[in-house]
């Protein structure tokens, strides 16, 4: 009886991972694959890897996507890091009972789905697009600036900072340091794994953004990598071999942040619930 | 002067400099939060008081009136909203438990200290929350199509005689839409319960199997109740993210065949973006998001409440 349940425990947990896994086979596979033997369910490697590149880099502009969503997810995930943290200290090295009523207040902006704020949000880049073009509608400016403070990440810091020993600050400031100084100094250095899992989420999220990106970037070369993918998924002559390879690129960089970093990964998911 | 008025006014400026000091402390505090706060206000609080304005307002594009709660009282006789909204319902009573059982399934079996392979089990279970919704959603219409592997796997094993139309099928395509999100996220929520349980003291179950409990009332008694904080946790986060259903949706049927896929988040953005711009009662819809978002979490937070 124990025998069986032991058999039955692996028996369930390899489907279950098996179905996990087999869709990025598949898509690793068919990158290698003619259209034609994708559609006929070949799941063997083959020789086609260098004419599905070919074929994807002179039909669409996906190096130019490539960089706009390095670009974007960079610069997201510093401004994000640096304002978050800085909030995140601030609530909770000087806490004031005005402060925390003010950080309750931020945290209820969690529940604000985007869908609701999505309209207002175009409505405001459309008036910014007059005076100030280069952060108006269609710019990559007005595809971060709306992600760039979240309350999420105010959140993670600040429950990360009540780990932080507070007689830094004080050693800090009998060093005469700034105030900014010892935030600079002190906590960011001491912080390092808090901030390489906040990056990791930072960056995964901006990179894989798809509803306000594609509401506010308009003209081909602003496209980004999910906008780029989404038109080639919605064609109607899919070249399955093309778009497989176009997919690997697009998944290549999270999933390389997610192998090489998984236990920061995790702590930063972790960060949210813990405390 | 008397010994006891200096101490005082060395008390006095004693304070006066701990005052200052602390006005000075708080001061910078507030300058540290200052750019979230904006940030936040700016582009969370502003735009939802903007959206209920809008809300009020009816017309295309930037010609909008005033037409009070007009809007509100279209969505009653709206079909395609109360499609939308039905989909969405769906979706929701039926992919959140599914992924919340399974997720819970998997964390127990994997929380066994005598299972082997428990790193790949564990990380092959997670790897799907690598991929973007997009990249996903693109593989699964595939895998999902009429000639897609889905099918052939189906075929082969002859639990079907004939190709299903997964995607034009208006049931087998709300069916694929929930094997994708459960695909995608299962993995997610089995982590947090995972991590959860490591903090579950491993007497209990011990005294539990003393007392001849089976592993099923092990689970019922110890399991879920310890780890009810989490469940409700990683159900408030996957309700809401349920009720904004976007990219799947958008990316694997565009809402079809007819409306029998759409979300409410897609509808908004048609609304917006691909009929005849009508932001006001776009904005409407969007609020009813809000509304349900907010029910939604009260509801469940007083279930896992009165159960303590």
């Amino acid at each position: 009886m124990k025998k069986l349940k032991r058999v039955a425990t692996y028996l369930f947990l390899s489907i279950a991972a098996l179905v996990s896994i087999f869709p990025f086979l598949w898509m690793l596979v068919s990158m290698t694959n003619k259209s034609v033997d994708v559609t006929a369910g070949r799941l063997l490697p083959g020789t086609h890897l260098f004419e599905n590149l070919k074929v994807l880099f002179g039909q669409v502009d996906i190096a130019s996507a490539m960089w706009n969503s390095t670009i974007i997810a960079v610069i997201t995930t510093f401004l994000t890091l640096l304002i978050g943290s800085l909030a995140g200290y601030g609530f909770e090295i000087y806490r004031t009972r005005g402060k925390d009523m003010i950080f309750n207040i931020l945290l209820l902006s969690m529940m604000i789905p985007f869908a609701a704020i999505m309209i207002p949000l175009y409505r405001l880049f459309g008036r910014i697009s007059g005076t100030a073009p280069f952060i108006g509608i269609d710019t990559l400016a007005a595809a971060l600036l709306p992600t760039v403070i979240t309350a999420f990440f105010i959140f993670f810091f600040r429950q990360n900072t009540k780990m932080f020993a507070k007689e830094l600050v004080e050693a800090g400031r009998i060093d005469g340091l700034s105030e900014l100084g010892i935030f600079f100094r002190i906590y960011v250095p001491t912080m390092k794994t808090t901030y390489a899992a906040a990056a990791i989420i930072a960056f995964m999220n901006s990179w894989n953004n798809y509803l306000w990106p594609l509401v506010v970037l308009q003209s081909p070369e602003k496209l980004t990598i999910p906008l780029l993918i989404s038109n080639l998924g919605a064609g109607y002559s899919p070249d399955y071999g093309v778009i497989m390879t176009a997919i690997v690129i697009a998944t290549l960089p999270t999933a390389l942040v997610f192998f090489f970093m998984q236990k920061h990964f995790v702590a930063g998911m972790m960060g949210s619930v813990k405390g | 002067m008397s010994e006891l008025t200096k101490s005082t006014n060395v008390q006095s400026s004693l304070n006066k400099k701990t005052f200052v000091q602390r006005f000075k402390k708080n001061y910078i505090g507030w300058l540290f939060i200052a750019l979230s706060v904006v940030g936040i206000g700016l582009f969370y609080f502003y735009p939802m008081v903007q959206a209920f304005l809008l809300s009020l307002k009816s017309g295309m594009g930037a010609n909008l009136e005033f037409v009070g709660l007009e809007n509100y009282a279209r969505l009653f006789n709206d079909p395609t909203f109360i499609s939308a909204l039905t989909n969405t319902i769906i979706y929701l009573l039926v992919q959140v438990p599914i992924m919340i059982v399974l997720a819970l399934f998997f964390s127990v079996l994997l929380n066994d200290a005598t299972l082997k392979f428990k790193g790949f089990f564990r990380t092959a279970i997670f790897l799907p929350c690598v991929t973007s919704l997009v990249a996903y959603a693109v593989i699964f219409k595939y895998l999902f199509g009429v000639d897609g592997l889905v099918n052939k796997l189906l075929l082969n094993l002859h639990l079907i005689s004939e190709p299903l139309n997964w995607l034009s099928d208006p049931v087998l395509a709300k069916i694929t839409i929930i094997a994708a999100i459960t695909w995608r996220w299962t993995g997610y929520n089995m982590i947090f319960y995972l991590s959860a349980l490591q903090n579950v003291d491993k007497q209990m179950y011990e005294a539990a199997r003393i007392d001849g409990a089976s592993a099923i009332q092990q689970f019922f008694y110890i399991t879920v109740p310890m780890l009810k904080p989490i469940i409700l946790f990683t159900s408030i986060i996957s309700t809401i993210g349920t009720l904004q259903l976007f990219d799947e949706v958008m990316n694997i049927t565009a809402g079809g065949p007819g409306n029998a896929t759409l979300s409410i988040s897609m509808y908004i953005y048609n609304l917006s973006f691909e009929y005849t711009p009508d932001f006001g009662y776009a904005a409407t819809v969007s609020y009813v998001i809000v509304i349900l978002v907010v029910i939604l979490s009260m509801i469940q937070f007083r279930v896992a409440g009165d159960k303590r």
